[in-house]
């Protein structure tokens, strides 16, 4: 149930971004979801993409720093109050959100949200006992 | 008024053939009383009575920190033990510190030199002087108050730290010569602005500053916010502490170097031969008449350039101009020296932390600003802002702790430090003296 997601550290740039997407694109790897957290000095590239070894191992390639962690992919009602209640779960459950970020869908009818918690097996656990749909990682690097 | 009027103003006819005596005896004694100078000029195929000129002096080996790091901590006293009546040593430098020793004589000579300093910069017996110069292993604290007491003024011997309390002290004892560095006289000078203390509720008219290189922007700044004239002073614990050279208030330009006590040189920094007079280059100096701790040809890493004009003062020293940079890497951020491989020091004991930094030192207004870039490995990477944002404050921390400085942390992509032949380049100063 755990997604592979990488994170990559970001000088503050210009170029940097544009940079690791041709890096990317060049091995033939497809972003599925992408989040850029940053502060003054320095960024935090986070992505899911369809092959995490091939894109850890290009970026290192090319110089950049690269780490690979676990997240949680959750399935949204796409209608009103849906993020709202799945928030609830997750608060009611005791679970600490480190950071999230939406995932674009195609269809439109769901929408997904990309959870990063502090313990990620017992976030799954809780979600999965109050019924929320957790998206496997063959799911999600397949959309 | 001058301390020392004889000396001071002693013609260069006969203040030349004064230095070259003592220069001979120095040497000789040196000779036959440290082993490691010996070895030296053995080495050198130098003996004493090869010293017939001034000139003579570059057939001599140079001394650096490093031979006095390698004598740590008495190898380069020329008397015992029991006629050493103070020590003091150099702080804030990798490794062992380097120690210096006075006997009775020394110390009286050293108050002599800090009087004419201090009446060069226009002090009386009939001033108050506040000293913040720190009190203790440093040359600067005592070295100051045993020329000001021996000027016959009333010394206020505050030593460092605690502005609010040092402001109020100056107002209430009505302090009129102040001695510090030039960083913290504006350091002050900012605390009594914010405590609403303006110049005219102190006495303060003269300030005599050292122990790091200033600009001359720094001193228009100080002189206009404390309302004082900012005399600059030169010295260095190895040769003695402060009472090299100073300014005279007169002209403020350049620094009257002592020396009918010290012989300076200015040497070409790669090649280590003598430049000619007027031509910039390293400092080099040679104690002509102290006991315990001589020193020959003491390379400073300071630049500077002799100027040989003659001055409306009266004296007849040399002036050495401002100092405006160090050869070396040693920084002097604030007053306190650091090293790059302290900072190294820093990072390798953080776990994951590689020792990839790059430091940037820069003025921003009179103040220095330390900036070090440090290159995040994978080992301490996370894909949470907080956790870099605490390695950050960590590394932060740690510099201030050790060094007592503080400095902004930068973390950057690895390789994005200048590597130059595989040699990172540690160190980039911007700041323009
Ligand atoms: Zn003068």
């Amino acid at each position: 149930m755990k997604v592979e997601q990488i994170a990559i550290f970001l000088e503050n740039k210009s170029g940097r971004l544009a940079e690791i997407t041709s890096i990317l694109a060049q091995k033939g790897i497809n972003i599925r979801a992408m989040s850029l957290a940053d502060t003054a000095d320095f960024g935090i590239l986070r992505l899911i993409v369809n092959d995490t070894e091939s894109a850890c191992q290009a970026l290192r390639d090319e110089g950049f720093t690269v780490g690979k962690t676990h997240v949680v992919v959750i399935e949204v009602p796409d209608q009103p109050g849906g993020l709202a209640s799945v928030l609830k779960q997750i608060k009611d459950g005791g679970l600490n959100i480190e950071y999230m970020y939406a995932f674009t869908q195609r269809s439109g009818e769901t929408g997904l949200i990309i959870f990063r918690f502090d313990e990620t097996d017992i976030a799954i656990e809780t979600l999965n006992k109050a019924g929320v749909r957790i998206l496997s990682g063959e799911e999600v690097y397949a959309i | 008024m001058m301390w020392d009027e004889e000396h001071e103003t002693m013609p260069r006819e006969e203040l030349e053939p004064l230095q070259l005596r003592r220069l001979q005896d120095q040497i000789a004694r040196v000779y036959a009383t440290v082993p490691y100078y010996r070895a030296k000029m053995d080495e050198a195929h130098v003996a004493p009575g090869d010293i017939k000129a001034l000139a003579d002096i570059n057939k001599l080996p140079f001394t650096t920190k490093e031979d006095l790091r390698k004598n740590y901590p008495f190898g380069l006293f020329t008397v015992p033990l029991e006629r050493i009546v103070r020590i003091h040593a150099s702080s804030g430098t990798t490794g062992k510190p380097t120690v210096v020793g006075y006997t009775k004589r020394d110390i009286k000579l050293w108050a002599n030199l800090m009087s004419r300093t201090l009446a060069a910069a226009g002090a009386t017996s009939k001033d108050i002087i506040h000293n913040s110069y720190g009190y203790g292993l440093f040359t600067g604290g005592m070295g100051a108050h045993y020329g000001a007491e021996n000027l016959g003024a009333t010394v206020v011997p505050v030593s460092g730290g605690n502005s609010k309390r040092q402001i109020t002290i100056m107002r209430d004892f009505q302090a009129t010569v102040l001695l510090s560095t030039p960083s913290y006289a504006l350091n002050l000078a900012d605390t009594m602005a914010d405590m609403g203390v303006s110049p005219s509720d102190l006495a303060l008219r003269i300030g005599v500053f050292g122990a790091e290189p200033w600009s001359e922007n720094m001193r228009e700044e100080i002189e206009k916010k404390l309302s004082i004239k900012a005399i600059d002073i030169y010295g260095l614990s190895e040769i003695i502490g402060p009472g090299v050279a100073a300014e005279c208030h007169e002209r403020q330009s350049g620094l009257h170097i002592m020396e009918d006590h010290f012989l300076p040189e200015i040497v070409d920094p790669e090649t280590f031969e003598p430049l000619a007079l007027g031509e910039k280059g390293e400092l080099v100096f040679t104690t002509l008449t102290k006991e315990a701790f001589p020193v020959i040809r003491y390379r400073t890493k300071d630049f500077s350039r002799l100027l040989t004009d003659p001055c409306i003062c009266g004296r007849t020293f040399y002036r050495m101009e401002k100092v405006t940079g160090r050869s070396d890497d040693m920084l002097i951020i604030r007053g306190v020296n650091v090293f790059p491989s302290q900072i190294e020091h820093v990072l390798v004991s953080i776990e994951g932390v590689e020792p990839h930094y790059q430091i940037i030192v820069e003025r921003e207004g009179n103040m220095d600003t330390m900036e070090v870039q440090v290159e995040v490995s994978e080992a301490v990477f996370s894909d949470e802002i907080k956790k870099l944002e605490a390695l950050s404050k960590k590394i932060q921390y740690d510099i201030k702790d050790l060094l007592g400085v503080s400095c902004r942390i930068k973390l950057v992509e690895p390789k994005s430090i200048q590597r130059s032949e595989g040699k990172a380049q540690r160190v980039i100063d911007n700041r323009k003296m």
